[in-house]
Order: C-alpha cells, then sequence, then structure tokens
C-alpha cells in the first residue's frame, strides 16, 4: 500500500518544518522529490539527509517569472512531475482594519497566485500521463476565519475554490486535486508561543495535543497514492478534531 | 489527401477513439467526434507536439473542426 515507486514529486516550501516532513515522506515511500523553496540552505541539508532521488530547486514563490519557471525545471531535474504538493504559505497578520494592500497582495500572491500557477504547468504533463496528483496544504482557518488573518484564510479558502474547480476538469484523466487542512502543528512558528497561549490554543482541541508535521505528512501520502484515485475534489482535516466539518 | 490533413487526422482518431471515415473536414470535435472540451485543448497539445508549432489560445478556440485544424496548420507550418 501507499508505494510511490518511480513518482516524482515536487514539494514547495520544503525548507519549513511541515513542508520538509511531507518530502521525507514521499521519500520514504519511494517516490523522487524535488526540494523546493526560498532558502538553499536547508534544502541542500534536506538533499543531503535523504541522499539519492533528491534535488534542491530553490524558487522564490512571490517572483511570478520563477514560479513559471518552476515545473519545466523540475521535469527537468527528475525527468517528470506527478505529484505536486502545493505546501508553502506565508503570513502577514494584522487586524482587518489595519490591513494593508501590500499585506494582502502578498499573502494572495504566494499562498494562491503561486499555487495556481504551478497547477497550471504541472497539469498539462499528468494529462498526457493520464496519472497525477495535486495536494494543495491549506489551513483549518481557510474554513473557520481567524481574526487578524484576513488575508491567510481568503488565500486558503480561496485554494480550496480552486482544487475543486479544477478537480472537476481533470478527474477523467486519473488526476485528483484535493487539499489537507492542518490544525495546529507544531513548527519551529508554535515554538514562539507562549505557555498561556499554547494552552488557551489547546483548549479548542479536542484531542489536547498540538499535531505534528508527521500527522501531515502521512495525509499527503495517502493522497499522493494510487489507493487514494477515488479521492477528489476534497479537503482532508487533520486537526485533532478542533473543527469537525 | 495532404500529409498534413492525415497526420492530423491520426491524432483525432487515436485520441477521440473514433472512426476515420468520421473524421471528415466539417466534423466538429465536440459535436459530431464526442469531444469534451479538455479534449481539445489536449488536441492542440498534440498538434503543437506533431508538427512543432505554437497554437496560441485564441487560435485554438477558433480550431472547431477537422477542417480548421489542417487549414491552421498548413498556414503554421
Amino acid at each position: 500500500m501507499f508505494d510511490l515507486s518511480g513518482k516524482c514529486a515536487l514539494v514547495t516550501g520544503a525548507s519549513g518544518g511541515i513542508g520538509a516532513e511531507i518530502a521525507r515522506a514521499l521519500h520514504a515511500r519511494g517516490a523522487v522529490v524535488g526540494l523546493s523553496g526560498t532558502r538553499e540552505a536547508p534544502l541542500r541539508e534536506l538533499a543531503d539527509e535523504l541522499g539519492e532521488r533528491a534535488h534542491v530547486l530553490p524558487c522564490d514563490l512571490s517572483d511570478a517569472e520563477a514560479v513559471e519557471a518552476l515545473p519545466k525545471a523540475a521535469i527537468e531535474a527528475m525527468g517528470a512531475l506527478d505529484i505536486l504538493v502545493n505546501n508553502a504559505g506565508i503570513t502577514r497578520d494584522t487586524l482587518f482594519m489595519r490591513l494593508k494592500d501590500e499585506d494582502w497582495q502578498a499573502v494572495i500572491d504566494v499562498n494562491l497566485t503561486a499555487a495556481m500557477r504551478l497547477c497550471r504547468g504541472a497539469v498539462r504533463g499528468m494529462i498526457k500521463a493520464r496519472w497525477g496528483r495535486i495536494i494543495n496544504i491549506t489551513s483549518v482557518v481557510g474554513t473557520t476565519g481567524n481574526p487578524g488573518q484576513a488575508n491567510y484564510c481568503a488565500a486558503k479558502a480561496g485554494l480550496v475554490g480552486l482544487s475543486k474547480s479544477l478537480a472537476q476538469e481533470v478527474a477523467a484523466r486519473g488526476i485528483t486535486v484535493n487539499c489537507i487542512a492542518p490544525g495546529f502543528i507544531a513548527t519551529a512558528m508554535t515554538d514562539k508561543l507562549t505557555d498561556d497561549q499554547k494552552a488557551g490554543i489547546l483548549g479548542a482541541v479536542p484531542m489536547g495535543a498540538m499535531g505534528t508535521p508527521v500527522d501531515i505528512a502521512a495525509a499527503v501520502v495517502y493522497l499522493a497514492s494510487s489507493e487514494a484515485g477515488y479521492v477528489t475534489g476534497a479537503t482532508l482535516h487533520v486537526n485533532g478534531g478542533m473543527a469537525m466539518v | 489527401m495532404s500529409d498534413i490533413a492525415d497526420r492530423v487526422k491520426k491524432i483525432v482518431v487515436e485520441h477521440l477513439g473514433v472512426e476515420e471515415d468520421k473524421v471528415t473536414e466539417n466534423a466538429s470535435f465536440i459535436d459530431d467526434l464526442g469531444a469534451d472540451s479538455l479534449d481539445t485543448v489536449e488536441l492542440v497539445m498534440a498538434f503543437e507536439e506533431e508538427f512543432g508549432i505554437e497554437i496560441p489560445d485564441d487560435a485554438a478556440e477558433t480550431i472547431q473542426t477537422f477542417g480548421d485544424a489542417v487549414k491552421f496548420i498548413q498556414n503554421a507550418a
């Protein structure tokens, strides 16, 4: 089950905690992985850790031209692009009343527009191959909303709409498009929270614990697998029960 | 029939799984040959590859029939 041997997967945001774990999990199942991110050093480190079948593909997702070039670079490096994981994301949190156009635009550009461009670049080859997996990492807040994150929530909810539309267009070609919506996941970002903040968050999680990047990576492996071929247009919520939608 | 028309026909027959004699000059990919809109995009991609040409999106939209495709490619190649 869940064997990904011979499949080539591109993971954006692979320098981050969740992205790196996604890449590790796909690689462990036999996939060739393309590690993309803005910072090259952590990508190199991860590639060294993984050894064979790992390619470093740096890309600044706020640069439209660089984004357009990434799927091609991935296909050149790996030979194909069977699995696309749009994991990269940024935040520019601020109360809506103070939300500046540039905070809105930066988050939409990276979290939504770049993902759209990568889907567009990847889907052509997938259609030809009659097989493909697109997995967009969204967030629980794309469904529930969150104060201070109107831009981020809008981008994540937008990604869900994009995924469902694309899923319908390419379903008959053996391509699935799904979302994974993490809840609170322990990463470098959440390490910065105070104990009080963490206690407040965990009060809202029935499981009483934060998730880990491994929880997200396991969901990615499932949706990337041939076994998940009948699942499309879905959002898999991985959030310890904090929002049951 | 020209060589280009033969090659276009072969692509259409293979891709849409239709009988060769159904692929006539005025046969519409969607109305007569059972293509859906994504099929037409795929056909254009296949033509681009076979003939080493670029078919821009606005031109692709005008290619509705087998005859349209042959004419466009004859002019482009």
